[in-house]
């Protein structure tokens, strides 16, 4: 261990994976504007370049370029906080998802996962936890009924979506008998656990569809009820943050999914990289396609449905595997 | 909220997922427009045009059926004397003054219906913005054009 174990290699490793999700945000957009165009039998942005590859670039630039405007009568400080207490998170919480095979680079062994901590699982819960902090702070600071209420419902949400996402994930932990992602994906060598755990599966996918704000979980910003919710008073590129934070951690979910159920970069013949990139893009299809096909819920059913049925089955997917891990143990 | 009902529940999303999966490898509805040439039906009401004669006289002979029939009152004709010298018409009388002003016209084709010659049309062009208001009261000079539009007429 010297300083290019301890510091050149993690620097490195942190700025691929900052550019590689801002990259990825942006062509999130682009995805997702163009697939839901062909659900609804469109075609989706296609002028600028060709097939629209150069559109997330145009957009960046016009959100950049406008003008900063702080309207008089909001809480200035954490007006201008929220959007980045609102993205930092999205963008930490990558960091403990191993997105290949280890590989070897002039004799040392590179891990392609920015830190394998041994709480690894326990640390993106924690981080795109705090991540509701930003929208509730923009939804208050904004001083605007609609925005606050939308951070009322961002409240709502959170403590209906949680407990059943953490109780999902104690089930698979119960399963693995590790908390560590590396250990997670070794462990799906064989199997992905999604067929061990598939209601567990379930669960933490639509348990994500609530965390990232998702149709049809998207009540903090409702555009037709509460005119986009927390981020009404937002413009530019204050604006662009949130919704950095949206597609990224739609990005980070994805990718937990692909990881925690799926195998991670587990794969016959291709490189484990592609394998991951490839169940992170099929995740994210499937995010875009719910948002293509289902029409917004009412947040009091969400709080309804996530603490009267998804708990209870949580906690009772817990309470059966623990018991059939014991008798196989 | 029983187990039957949520599996139930799960189904239908299911169900409405396949639809939309399904129109996710249709082709899409979309005209690229300049691009490609939108489809039009013979009947479709656009632009008027004032038709002529095979020897290239004008059809219209001023008689202002279609200003009085036309509830938007977008018409205003004003009608003159043939001579020999200027004839314009196969008639006695000729519209000296036609115009159609396409900021109130709503094309439902009673001008159409009201003309006794047949002189006028709605024809198919489509593509009427303008810069300006004026520019969209339409005098003969440009209602005697024949239109291009861009699009492909259908069969009836």
């Amino acid at each position: 261990m010297d300083w290019i174990d301890t510091l050149l290699i993690p620097a490195i490793k942190a700025i691929v994976v900052t550019l590689g999700l801002l990259v990825g945000f942006a062509y999130m957009t682009l995805a997702e504007r163009k697939i839901c165009a062909r659900f609804q039998l469109r075609y989706g942005p296609n002028q600028a370049g060709p097939f629209g590859i150069f559109q997330p670039i145009a957009d960046a630039l016009k959100a950049i370029f406008k003008e900063e405007v702080i309207p008089k009568h909001v809480d200035k400080w954490l007006y201008v906080l929220s959007p980045v207490l609102a993205m930092a998170p999205a963008i930490l919480a990558f960091a403990v998802i191993p997105v290949g095979r280890p590989i070897v680079i002039a004799g040392r062994t590179i891990t392609l996962q920015l830190a394998d901590i041994n709480v690894g699982l326990l640390y993106p819960m924690a981080v795109a936890g705090l991540g509701a902090y930003g929208i509730v702070l923009g939804g208050w600071s904004s001083n605007n009924n609609y925005s606050l209420l939308g951070a009322l419902r961002t409240t709502a949400q959170i403590i209906s979506y949680e407990l059943p996402m953490a109780l999902s994930l104690v089930s698979l932990v119960v399963v693995t008998g590790t908390l560590r992602m590396s250990g997670i994906v070794e462990y799906q060598a064989a199997l992905p656990l999604i067929v061990l755990q598939p209601i567990g599966f379930l669960i933490y996918f639509i348990c994500g569809l609530a965390e990232t704000n998702r149709s049809p979980f998207d009540f903090p910003e409702t555009e037709n009820e509460l005119i986009s919710g927390y981020n009404t008073e937002y413009g530019g590129i204050k604006f662009a943050l949130f919704f950095m934070a949206e597609y990224i951690n739609m990005i980070v979910v994805s990718a937990l999914v692909a990881t925690l159920f799926l195998g991670g970069w587990q794969g016959p013949i291709l490189p484990g990289w592609l394998w991951f990139f490839i169940k992170t893009a099929v995740i994210l299809f499937v995010f875009i396609w719910v948002r293509a096909s289902l029409p917004r819920a009412r947040y009091d059913k969400l709080m309804h449905f996530c603490w009267k049925f998804l708990t209870p089955l949580a906690a009772l997917n817990l309470l059966v595997t623990a018991v059939v891990v014991l008798i196989l143990r | 909220m029983s187990i039957v009902n949520v599996l139930k529940g799960f189904y239908e999303i299911l169900k409405a997922m396949a639809v939309t999966l399904k129109y996710f490898f249709t082709k899409p509805l979309t005209v690229q427009y300049p691009k490609e040439k939108i489809r039009l039906y013979p009947r479709f009401r656009g632009r008027h045009e004032l038709q002529r004669r095979p020897d290239g006289l004008e059809l219209c002979v001023g008689c202002g059926l279609c200003a009085a029939i036309c509830p938007a009152r977008a018409i205003y004709v004003e009608a003159a004397e043939n001579t020999d010298d200027a004839r314009y018409s196969g008639t006695e009388r000729y519209a000296r003054l036609y115009e159609i002003n396409y900021t109130r016209c709503i094309f439902c084709g009673f001008c159409e219906e009201a003309c006794p010659t047949g002189a006028l049309k709605l024809g198919h062009e489509f593509a009427l913005a303008r810069a300006s208001r004026g520019e969209l009261v339409m005098g003969k000079e440009t209602l005697l054009q024949p239109a291009t539009p861009h699009a492909i007429i259908l069969e009836d």
